[in-house]
């Protein structure tokens, strides 16, 4: 440690602050059912786009990809009547 | 009308069997009726930190068993008459606590006391899930240190899913006891403060206990702090948080940190 930085002590418990945060958030995501939460949230999409489009419920696929800056959440939905859309939503 | 109570922390070694013994001996104190039920099932010490260490002839996995009644091994406290305790087993391995055998003994508790307080061990495993199980309240032991606030997070994920109350779909109340303060430090930012760590972990905040040498004092002597130093301030803090409990509005202060006097510090003294 030099001089400088002896007199410049930085408080450290803001970084503690922080750093919990983060990692609570992905962690109680992961702990309390993440998989409950793509059903739920698998389930609810469907609710709404079938309210508008006829779908094949066999032919959707959602899925949830957490990074370390965003998470993802995609949600792919063959549609068949019309040609096939495409969706990918930031989560 | 009876509460089970669990004190609880997921982390080893923030408080929870010293802040058991300070509470129960509190509630007593104030003439509510008291067991102290210790699950750490191998390593007890809530009979060492009370005080009792040599008068545990039965304890808890005996009761669950049948091979002792609850008369037989409760141990009625020496310095306060409504304060008992259940010791738990030092040579038997946790699997002898089977999930009926707790909640019948934890009901026949609930019929004499006020106050069932069930001390957990460390960890989220099969002893601290039975500790928790038929809680109605839950006291969140924390340090204001990451790993601490870190592991309450899960044990609060674990109350709100694991307990009977929660799988009745009832409210699990939760209390957050923050323990090792250091109010200097943490002005300093040295420390996490009680709004952050309450900003974290959202439960409400039953009590902010100092750093202080009387609580390693009380466990050398065998005697919860709030009896063998009430005016120290750990003991003050204990002793609202009970009121607390008991459902009396007490404003949570933030105690200040013990200082050493000056004279003290020059001859080497102890300050208690």
């Amino acid at each position: 440690m030099n001089l400088l930085n002896f007199f410049a002590r930085r408080p450290t418990a803001p970084a503690a602050r922080d750093r919990l945060q983060i990692l609570l958030a992905h962690e109680r995501a992961a702990t309390s059912g993440q998989s409950d939460l793509v059903a739920k949230l698998r389930e609810e999409i469907l609710e709404v786009i079938a309210r508008h489009v006829s779908i094949d419920r066999e032919k959707v696929m959602v899925k949830m990809e957490r990074g370390s800056d965003v998470s993802t959440l995609e949600v792919d939905i063959e549609i068949p009547t019309a040609e096939p859309v495409r969706r990918a939503v930031g989560a | 009308m009876s509460k089970v109570l669990v004190v609880t922390s997921g982390k080893g070694g923030v408080g929870k069997t010293t802040s058991t013994a300070a509470l129960g001996a509190a509630l007593a104190l104030s003439g509510q009726s008291v067991v102290v039920v210790d699950f750490d099932v191998g390593l007890r010490n809530l009979d060492l930190v009370l005080g009792a260490e040599r008068r545990v002839v039965y304890d808890l996995i005996n009761v669950v068993q049948g091979d002792a009644n609850l008369n037989q091994a409760l141990i009625k406290d020496k310095r306060v008459e409504m304060l008992s305790l259940l010791a738990a087993s030092q040579t038997r391995d946790k699997d002898a606590l089977s999930e009926e055998g707790v909640a019948k003994v934890i009901d026949q508790l609930k019929e004499r006391f006020d106050w069932v307080i069930c001390d957990s061990p460390a960890g989220i495993e099969r002893g601290a899930t039975l500790a928790m199980r038929h809680a109605d309240v839950a006291i969140v032991v924390t340090n204001p240190e990451v790993s601490s606030v870190r592991d309450s997070d899960r044990i609060i994920g674990l109350l709100d899913s694991k307990t009977a109350r929660a799988e009745r779909g009832e409210k699990m109340e939760k209390h957050l006891l923050l323990t090792r303060y250091d109010a200097g430090r943490a002005e300093r930012g040295e420390m996490l403060k009680t709004e952050d760590v309450l900003d974290i972990l959202s439960i409400p905040l039953l009590g902010i206990i100092p750093e202080s040498k009387a609580i390693l004092n009380a466990s050398n002597l065998g005697s919860p702090v709030t009896l063998s130093n009430p005016a120290s301030t750990a003991a003050r803090a204990y002793l609202q948080a009970a009121q607390r409990l008991m459902g009396i509005d007490v404003p949570v202060s933030v105690p200040a940190a013990e200082r050493r006097s000056l004279f003290a510090g020059f001859f080497g003294r102890r300050v208690a």
